[in-house]
């Protein structure tokens, strides 16, 4: 509880004596860069894989000649826009981009860079940690949506290639019973994950202490706590919006 | 020019200073020495506001800065320059760019006017052409000058220094520190060093404050520091053979 406590005052630090628009338009900038260039080759071979598998794995489950062999990419789609492409690629979000955050600002603190920032009379915490909230809450749902067009085409290529269903069966299964709102909850939950995972993985790193050593830990437990938030929140989206 | 007054500071229960007074002056090279563990860092964090003493206050020109809000901290704390031991340069910038940016973040100067502070700066602590270099590529004396032009790009009225010669050799550490005496003069600084390198002390302590087990226990100058009467200083002062000699004299 207290670390949560403390949790909640390093967000309101984020808010107030902030810098100039400027500053941060600039600084997002930089970070919607480093976070998206960075991640997109990792969650375009991710996504794909796992879009292939998921229509194997689907094929390979539906033994009964009852059930139409679109149904496949129906079920591809749903796990795509529903799971895999928001809460998985939020646990590799977490992995790649969350650990970076926590290393480079628990670096930051222990070579005193923080320290540097404070006595120029910058609010550190503002000026390091909001500009890369923003940039993951602008970053990851554009890399969510890439991921899931990834991931479906992985399976349609997968799916058409190897014979399970022809090209036409994918686009009908795509099509079949979609329902708008999935596309909306997929995005909201991915706004919430970027925020929980930049916020904690930024919390983490902001208040480590000692040396090469402490930054690796607060980096492993930025990783841990992330994707726990992310699970629980997932839960409770679920619960909440469906 | 900085007073402290009854400044005390525990972690844990621990007491690591207790009830620090003194006057830094202005245009005068300030040093808080002391041995390894005394309170001398926890002293200066106290003074700068990266640490909140458990009592007493720090004044800048009669301000009281412990006690002051968040927006008057912050104003004072833009006339402040700080030297920190492992330099603190930011390492996703180059030279330039790390002098730069207390000039960025909290001045509206017009870009030209920037680069030529910056390079007057530079100059000034015997950098040249080494702008575009990254901070990780430079050696540690060079990081100390960076540091330093940082520290003094925006002007500043109290320039701190935490253990400047820190990983230095001998012949850089008397560059650096006189240097800073330099500039302190210059400028008309109230310049604060917390060190216990025995050549800065002799060589650019105008005032020195020592510091034993988290108490004052003595204060004066370079010329009076040999015969201070006090034990504890002296053990400190007198710890070679060199110094031990000069004691003979």
């Amino acid at each position: 509880m207290k670390e949560f406590g403390r949790y909640l005052l390093f967000l309101q630090s984020l808010v107030v004596r902030r810098e100039t628009f400027i500053t941060y338009y600039r600084l997002v900038i930089e970070e919607c860069m480093q976070i998206g260039v960075k991640s997109i080759s990792l969650f375009v071979l991710v996504s794909t894989f796992m879009g292939a598998v998921t229509t194997v794995q689907t094929a390979f489950n539906l033994v009964t000649p009852l059930v139409a062999r679109y149904v496949i990419a129906q079920v591809v789609r749903e796990m795509t826009v529903l799971e895999l492409a928001p809460t998985i690629m939020a646990i590799i979000f977490a992995g790649k981009i969350g650990s970076s955050m926590a290393g480079g600002i628990g670096t930051m603190r222990i070579t005193e860079q923080i320290d540097a920032l404070e006595v120029m009379g910058i609010n550190s915490s503002s000026y390091l940690v909001l500009p890369k909230i923003i940039a993951s809450m602008i970053m990851y749902p554009m890399l969510v949506i890439f991921a899931g067009v990834c991931s479906i085409f992985g399976g349609y290529l997968v799916g058409t290639l190897t014979g399970i269903l022809t090209p036409t069966e994918f686009i009908q299964g795509l099509r079949s019973l979609f329902n708008e709102f999935t596309i909306t909850f997929a995005l909201i939950k991915s706004f919430v994950f970027a925020f929980l995972i930049g916020s904690i993985s930024c919390f983490k790193g902001y208040y480590t202490q000692g040396g090469a050593l402490e930054v690796g830990i607060a980096s492993t437990e930025a990783v841990t706590s992330s994707v726990i938030a992310v699970l629980l929140a997932d839960y409770f989206l679920a619960n909440l919006l469906l | 020019m900085i007073k402290i007054k009854n400044i005390s500071k525990s972690f844990n229960g621990k007491s690591v200073l207790h009830s620090i007074s003194g006057e830094f002056d202005k245009g005068k090279t300030n040093l808080i020495i002391g041995a390894s563990g005394t309170g001398k860092s926890v002293l200066l964090k106290c003074i700068v506001g990266l640490s909140q003493p458990d009592t007493g206050n720090a004044f800048y020109d009669l301000r009281n800065f412990t006690e002051a809000d968040k927006e008057v901290k912050s104003e004072i704390r833009r006339e402040i320059g700080m030297l920190f031991q492992g330099s603190a340069l930011f390492d996703s910038k180059n030279v330039e760019e790390n002098v730069m940016f207390p000039l960025n973040v909290l001045t509206k100067m017009p870009p030209d006017e920037k680069l030529d502070r910056v390079n007057f700066c530079l100059k000034r602590v015997g950098l040249e052409n080494v702008n575009k270099k990254m901070a990780s590529e430079i050696s540690g004396g060079m990081k100390k000058r960076v540091g330093i032009a940082r520290a003094i790009v925006n002007n500043p009225n109290y320039l701190f220094c935490d253990e400047p010669n820190s990983g230095l050799d001998p012949q850089t550490s008397i560059l650096i520190d006189e240097l800073i005496h330099e500039i302190t003069h210059e400028f008309n600084i109230t310049t604060l060093v917390v060190t216990h390198d025995m050549n800065s002390v002799l060589g650019i302590g105008e005032k020195i404050m020592f510091l034993y087990k988290g108490d004052k226990l003595w204060e004066g100058s370079n010329d009076d520091i040999t015969h201070s009467g006090v034990k504890e200083l002296d053990d400190f002062v007198f710890i070679n053979k060199v110094m031990k000699g000069l004691k003979g004299k």
